[in-house]
C-alpha cells in the first residue's frame, strides 16, 4: 500500500512559529556548546538549527566536580550552567555559529524575571538569532530558589517578560521541565504567555551513590538524567501537551539516539528534534540521526516531514489506534 | 590568555576501528586497535575516547586513554595502541575484546605536552599505566637532542609498565614499588630531587595519579623545573562540549578559571593546577558565586 519513496526525494523543511528550518533535527542544549567542537566531525550547517548551551548574563564557574556519573542508558549531570555570561557568548561564540551559516537558537537562562528580560533583549535583537529556547529549569532567587519550570504562574512570568523583550518575528520556546505533577498545566499557562513553542523535556532530577565512599556522587549531589532511559518520558510528555495544546509547534527531547527514536517523536506531535546526550556517544549522532530520519520517512511513506507530524495522536483520536 | 582557536579541537576523526590485538601485561590490558587516520594527526600526550558495548550498549559514555603508541598506515592500516587497567564495565568489556572485534574509536584529543624549544634535560615520570604516553614523548625529545631520564613507579612490581622499554627510550630509568619488589621501596617524588639535581633538569614530564602529578609539581617547582602534567579527570565527551572535566587553573592572567580538562588538557603546567582545590569551586574563581558581575 505504502508507495515506495526514496529517502533523496522526502521534504524535511519544518516550520516552527516564524521559524522555517531546513530539517527537523537539532542539537540539545548543554550537549554541543556552541557548536566549534563539532565541526571537525560534521558542519553544523547541515543541521535543522544548533542550540546553544544555556547562557546566563554573568559569567558562571558551575558546580563542583564530579559532575557526571553514568547510569543504565543515560547518565546524570550536575553542571550547574558554567559559561562565559552573554558578552563574551555575543562577541564570540554567537558571530562563529553566524560565519559557518548555522542556525542559532540560543538557549537563555536566568535566576530572576530581570534577568531573563535583559538576556530577551539583548539575544532577542541579536540579527541572525534563529529562535530563543527559555531553560526555566532554574531556581528564582526571588522566590525561595524555587524552580521558575514547577510553578505554573512564575514559568508563565517568565515567558512573558521573555517574549514582551524579544522582537517579533523572533520565536521564544519554553523548555519544560518533566518534574512536575502535570506538564500539561504548565505547557498551557506558558502558551497563554506568549510563548511560540514548546521544547520537551528538560532532564529529570536524579541521584546516584558511590558505595565505596557511601557519598553521593556527585559534587552537586543530585543531577539532571538524560539519556536513552528517558525517552519513554519524553515521548509521553510530547504525546500529552500535543494533545491538550494542538497547534503549538512541539520539540521533542530526551534520549534520541536513532531515526527511528526522532520519527516516533515527529508521530507523537513534535515538529523538532534535538539530540543530547547521544552525541557523547557518537559525535556524529545529530547528522547521522538526520539521515536515518529521512530513510525512515520514505520507509513509512512519508513524503513530507510535516506530514508526520502528530500522525499517531491524529489516527488516536480518529480511533484508528485505540 | 588561550585564543579560543587553540581551545577547540580542531584534528580529530571517529573511525571504526579494529582489534588487532590484546594483550596482557602484568595486571594491565595492551590494547592495539587498526584505526586508519589517528596515528598521522597523534602527538604525545593525545588521548583517545573509546567506546563501549557496541552500537545499542546502555553504557553511552566513552573511555579515555592515553596514546601509548600510534604506526600510520602499513600493512594493516593506521594503528592506535593504548594500556589499560580493567576495573568497571566499560573498561572490563575492552578488555574481553577479541582480534577482529569492532572498537569505535575518536581521536585524537587534548592538548599534547608542551616541547622545550631548547636541547635541555627532562625527565619523565610516570605513575602505574600513566607511564605509557612518555615513550612517545622520549622519542619526540631526544630527537629534540633533550636528555629524557625515565622514573617509573607503581604500587608493586605487576603494576610497572614499560621498564624495560624504558631502558631503550631513556637515557637512565630510575624505577620505584610502594612495597619494594622491583627498584627503590618507596614513591616517585623519592628519587626527583637527586635527579634533577644530578642531570640539571630543567623539564619535569609526568602522567599517573592526581596526587602523584601534584607531588611531582611540588619538587619540581621546589627545584626550579618547569612541569608538565597529564591530568585524569572524569569525562562524558572527550570533546569539548559538555563541560563535565573541569578542574581549578590559574591562567596566564592570574584569574583561576574552571577548564575543561579534555580540550585544554590534558596536559597542563604542575604550577597553574590547583591540586588542592580539585573538587571544589575555589573563592575567587571566574564566574564563581559572590564574584559579582557586570
Ligand atoms: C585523559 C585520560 C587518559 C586516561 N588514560 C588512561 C590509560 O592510559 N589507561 C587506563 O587504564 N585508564 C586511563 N584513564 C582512565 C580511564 O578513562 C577510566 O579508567 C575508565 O574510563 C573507567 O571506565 P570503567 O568502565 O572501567 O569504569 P566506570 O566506573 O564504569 O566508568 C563510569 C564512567 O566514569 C568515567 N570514569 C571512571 N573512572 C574514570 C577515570 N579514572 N578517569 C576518567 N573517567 C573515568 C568513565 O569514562 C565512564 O564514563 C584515562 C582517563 C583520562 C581522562
Ligand atoms: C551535560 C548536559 C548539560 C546540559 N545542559 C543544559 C543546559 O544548559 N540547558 C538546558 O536547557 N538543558 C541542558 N541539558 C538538557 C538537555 O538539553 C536535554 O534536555 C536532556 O539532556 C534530554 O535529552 P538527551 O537525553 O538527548 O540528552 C543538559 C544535558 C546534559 C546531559
Ligand atoms: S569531557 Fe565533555 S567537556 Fe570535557
Amino acid at each position: 500500500m505504502v508507495v515506495a519513496l526514496r529517502p533523496a526525494d522526502v521534504d524535511l523543511v519544518t516550520e516552527l512559529a516564524d521559524a522555517s528550518l531546513a530539517n527537523p533535527v537539532m542539537t540539545a542544549s548543554g550537549c554541543a556548546a556552541s557548536g566549534q567542537e563539532l565541526q571537525q566531525f560534521f558542519d553544523v550547517a547541515e543541521l535543522g538549527a544548533v542550540v546553544t548551551k544555556s547562557i546566563m548574563r554573568d559569567a558562571r564557574s558551575g558546580r563542583a566536580t564530579p559532575r557526571m556519573a553514568e547510569t543504565p542508558s543515560g547518565m546524570l549531570n550536575s553542571i550547574g550552567l558554567q559559561g562565559p555570561g552573554i558578552n563574551a557568548f555575543l562577541a564570540r561564540d554567537l558571530p562563529w555559529l553566524l560565519q559557518h551559516d548555522a542556525r542559532p537558537i540560543v538557549s537563555i537562562a536566568g535566576s530572576s524575571l530581570g534577568e531573563y528580560a535583559e538576556l530577551a533583549r539583548r539575544v532577542g535583537n541579536t540579527p541572525g538569532v534563529a529562535a530563543i529556547e527559555v531553560n526555566i529549569s532554574c531556581p528564582n532567587v526571588e522566590d525561595r530558589g524555587l524552580v521558575f519550570a514547577c510553578d505554573p504562574v512564575q514559568a508563565g512570568r517568565v515567558l512573558s517578560v521573555v517574549r514582551r523583550d524579544t522582537a517579533r518575528g523572533v520565536p521564544v520556546f519554553a523548555k519544560l521541565s518533566p518534574d512536575v505533577t502535570s506538564i500539561v498545566d504548565i505547557a498551557r499557562s506558558v502558551v497563554e504567555a506568549g510563548a511560540d513553542g514548546l521544547v520537551l523535556i528538560n532532564t529529570l532530577l536524579g541521584l546516584d551513590i558511590d558505595l565505596a565512599t557511601m557519598r553521593p556522587r556527585l559534587g552537586g549531589v543530585t543531577g539532571g538524567l538524560s539519556g536513552p532511559a528517558i525517552r519513554p518520558v519524553a515521548l509521553r510528555a510530547v504525546w500529552q501537551v500535543a494533545n491538550a495544546l494542538p497547534g503549538i509547534p512541539l520539540i521533542g527531547v530526551g534520549g534520541i539516539r536513532t531515526g527511528v527514536d526522532a520519527l516516533e517523536f515527529l508521530v507523537a506531535g513534535a515538529s523538532a528534534v534535538q539530540v543530547g546526550t547521544a552525541i557523547f556517544n557518537d559525535p556524529h549522532a545529530p547528522v547521522r540521526v538526520l539521515a536515518e530520519l529521512r530513510t525512515e520517512l520514505a520507509a513509512h511513506g512519508f513524503a513530507r516531514a510535516r506530514d508526520a507530524v502528530g500522525f499517531a495522536n491524529r489516527s488516536a483520536a480518529r480511533g484508528v489506534l485505540v | 590568555m588561550v585564543s579560543t582557536e587553540a581551545m577547540v579541537g580542531r584534528g580529530a576523526v571517529q573511525v571504526d576501528g579494529e582489534v588487532l590485538s590484546n594483550k596482557r601485561v602484568g595486571v594491565y590490558h595492551h590494547l592495539t586497535l587498526v584505526a586508519d587516520g589517528i596515528a598521522e594527526r597523534t602527538k604525545p600526550g593525545n588521548f583517545v575516547a573509546l567506546s563501549v558495548g557496541g552500537a545499542t550498549s546502555a553504557h553511552l559514555l566513552r573511555r579515555a586513554f592515553s596514546i601509548y603508541r600510534v604506526r600510520p598506515a602499513g600493512v594493516y592500516g593506521g594503528t592506535v595502541e593504548v594500556v589499560f587497567a580493567a576495573h568497571g564495565p566499560g573498561t572490563q568489556w575492552l578488555a574481553d575484546r577479541q582480534p577482529h572485534d569492532a572498537v569505535n574509536v575518536v581521536g585524537p584529543l587534548g592538548r599534547p605536552f608542551a616541547l622545550p624549544k631548547e636541547p635541555v634535560a627532562c625527565a619523565l615520570v610516570g605513575g602505574g599505566y600513566g607511564s605509557a604516553p612518555l615513550f612517545a614523548l622520549a622519542e619526540k625529545l631526544r630527537e629534540r637532542s633533550c636528555g629524557a631520564h625515565m622514573v617509573l613507579g607503581a604500587a608493586t612490581e605487576s603494576r610497572l609498565f614499560g621498564a624495560l622499554e624504558a631502558k631503550r627510550a631513556a637515557q637512565s630509568v630510575t624505577v620505584t614499588t610502594e612495597d619494594g619488589s622491583v627498584g627503590i621501596k618507596g614513591l616517585v617524588t623519592d628519587p626527583l630531587p637527586g635527579l634533577i639535581a644530578r642531570h640539571s633538569i630543567d623539564v619535569v614530564y609526568s602522567c599517573g595519579p592526581m596526587g602523584m602529578l601534584s607531588a611531582v609539581t611540588r619538587v619540581a617547582t621546589a627545584h626550579g623545573a618547569w612541569s608538565q602534567t597529564a591530568v585524569e579527570e572524569s569525562m562524558a565527551c572527550g570533546i569539548g562540549v559538555c563541560m563535565t572535566c573541569v578542574l581549578p587553573v590559574i591562567g596566564d592572567d592570574g584569574v583561576t578559571k574552571m577548564v575543561r580538562s579534555c580540550v585544554e588538557g590534558p596536559v597542563f603546567a604542575g604550577d597553574k593546577v590547583r591540586w588542592d582545590d580539585i573538587g571544589t569551586i575555589p573563592a575567587g574563581t571566574f564566574g564563581a558565586p559572590g564574584m559579582g558581575g557586570h
